[in-house]
């Protein structure tokens, strides 16, 4: 029998991430390589977008429903899963690596005392082994790993693995779960003000000290508007109080690997470079010519943020109209 | 009340990481720093045993250089230093399964760590130690309060913060956000001179997970200059919508 993959799908006011979709891309990969089975569940209160999951390649979802999970619950989460999986006799569990993963998965590993590699880039398969990939020093270097336990469990970078549809027809089956153990529980989600977070936009416009005072982040925010980008920033402003930690890109901030990164008066400190330096595309607008972070930019603009961005920005506008 | 914070020494963030011929990391001229994310653990510890009163054990795994980090912790103002003391990689497992052990024969109910070391990034080890000592668990934490059994925390997630609700003994694993961490004052690295790291030798079980190897990210060529005005900003939408393909 085919060894099997238990994909983790994550979903938020239930409705699943695009990041659940893109650990499908992963499972598929082991599906085509190593000729494992894969299967899928969510954890919720009854799945409001399931459509997207048709022709993900995807043919079996469970979906575990009870009115107190649609917000996460590391104690009942974890039984849940580590209940299915052992009934699956499944080998090796995915998740994308976003803060429920960092949470839920190496909970998982402990209870199924199953090596854990998290962020993971890149899986080969040379001679039935798995190696997989993954990013340290915030991607000053990478690791290549061997996972030598039975059961495996990988949470997988975003924006890493495309999304290829593959037609195929869904079964779902839906558990209703009752009574879940609940000693540790979200009571609820403060959001902010339904901004995209650096951590899952496709484009990223940042702004580092080149900006002068915290007022003039309107700038980015602006063009951030005009391209549907997050706002990110450098470690100077942020220890600086101009913006908050959750948009720190970096080694003590967010690495990230975005199709495309504006990076705006930032001068691109090594720890900064780190964390964004595997973005697709890269722009670097800075007045200092010497200024490390046009050696990982794509096009570059040596000139002021003040007269270039509100140019830009309305360029972007124009264009979207 | 016994406080534990795990903390680890790793290479400062400025630090440019080299290999060697044989492909390890090269830890030839690195500085080495406190963890970062371990400062907001140090500080956190600090706090709540000026709340709850206590004393404040920190833990280090690794080889000697770590005794490094725990004197750090200790001029802070933490009161007694553990070294488990190994050479060689020990899998995150490993470790938690030693700090775990350690935790228990002190005895403590609440456990820091930093949310993860900067040099290898795993962000596991905190969890992995609570789920091993069957203690609750609320990771990646930037706002937290401890009244008597009860714990509410804030942790990070993508555009916003959950508000998490356990109860003792916990794991609490620090972001940054969470806490000012204090400087070492002279008093406090005076006092630290004196005190004495306990050492305990611990072996490796078997590792689940193996280092193969190591590489370096592929080099980005440098791109072109497009210009230095606001001139420059058509052609960069030209690229942006014909070669990159984003707009």
């Amino acid at each position: 029998m085919n060894s099997k993959i238990l994909v983790i799908l994550e979903q938020r006011e239930n409705k699943i991430k695009k990041s659940s979709l893109e650990t499908i891309e992963a499972a598929k990969l082991f599906a085509s390589r190593l000729n494992y089975n894969f299967e899928a569940l969510v954890i919720g209160n009854g799945i409001e977008n399931l459509d997207i999951l048709q022709n993900t390649g995807l043919s079996t979802l469970t979906e575990y429903k009870n009115s107190d999970l649609e917000l996460y619950s590391p104690s009942a989460y974890k039984k849940i899963i580590v209940e299915h999986f052992n009934k699956l006799d499944g080998e090796i569990i995915l998740f994308a690596n976003t803060s429920f993963a960092k949470d839920l998965a190496p909970r998982i590993a402990a209870s199924l005392k199953a090596g854990c590699v998290t962020d993971c880039t890149n899986f080969d398969f040379s001679d039935g082994n798995i190696i997989c990939s993954k990013p340290i020093f915030a991607g000053k270097a990478i690791s290549e790993l061997k996972v030598n336990s039975p059961l495996k469990v990988f949470t997988i970078r975003t924006n890493v693995f495309k999304i290829v549809p593959a037609e195929c027809k869904l079964d779902i089956i839906t558990k209703h779960f009752e009574a879940p153990d609940l000693t540790t529980k979200v009571v609820e989600i403060n959001k902010q003000d339904s901004k995209l977070d650096v951590a899952e936009a496709d484009i990223i416009i940042s702004g580092g000290r080149g900006l002068k005072s915290p007022e003039n982040f309107a700038l980015i925010e602006k063009l951030a508007q005009a391209f549907g980008a997050a706002v990110g920033a450098s470690r100077a402003v942020v220890d600086a109080g101009w913006r908050p930690h959750s948009e720190q890109v970096g080694q003590t901030g967010k690495t990230v690997s975005p199709s495309l990164y504006i990076a705006c008066g930032i001068s691109g400190a090594i720890q900064h470079l780190a964390g964004m330096s595997s973005s697709k595309y890269i722009v670097a607008i800075n007045k200092d010519a010497d200024a490390p972070i046009f050696s990982v930019a794509d096009y570059g603009i040596t000139g002021d943020v003040f007269e270039i961005l509100p140019v830009l920005t309305e360029q972007i506008n124009k264009l979207k109209q | 009340m016994k406080i534990a914070v795990c903390i680890n020494y790793v290479p400062d963030t400025a630090s440019k990481i080299k290999l060697t011929d044989d492909n390890r990391i090269d830890e030839n001229g690195l500085s080495y720093v406190i963890n970062p994310f371990d400062e907001f653990a140090i500080e956190e510890a600090l706090k709540t045993k000026e709340k709850f009163g206590g004393e404040i054990f920190a833990i280090s795994a690794g080889n000697d250089a770590k005794k490094e980090g725990i004197k750090k912790a200790l001029a802070m103002g933490v009161d007694n230093g553990i070294l488990l003391k190994y050479d060689g990689y020990m899998d995150p497992f490993n470790i938690a399964d030693n700090l775990a052990a350690q935790i228990k024969t002190l005895g403590s109910n609440i456990v820091f760590f930093g949310r993860q070391s900067v040099d290898y990034d795993n962000g596991i080890t905190g969890l992995l130690t609570a789920e091993l000592l069957n203690y609750n668990c609320i990771s990646i934490v930037t706002k937290l309060d401890i009244q008597d059994n009860e714990v509410t925390a804030e942790r990070e997630i993508e555009g916003g913060k959950e508000v998490v609700k356990s109860t003792l003994p916990i794991v609490i694993t620090t972001q940054k956000g969470l806490n000012e961490p204090r400087y070492a004052t002279l008093k406090g690295i005076m006092a630290s001179k004196k005190k004495v790291i306990e050492e305990i030798n611990i072996t490796s079980v078997s590792n689940l997970v193996e280092n193969v190897s190591y590489k370096l990210p592929k080099v980005k060529n440098p791109g072109r200059i497009l210009g230095s005005d606001a001139s420059a900003v058509n052609e960069l939408v030209k690229l942006l919508r014909d070669e990159a393909k984003i707009i």
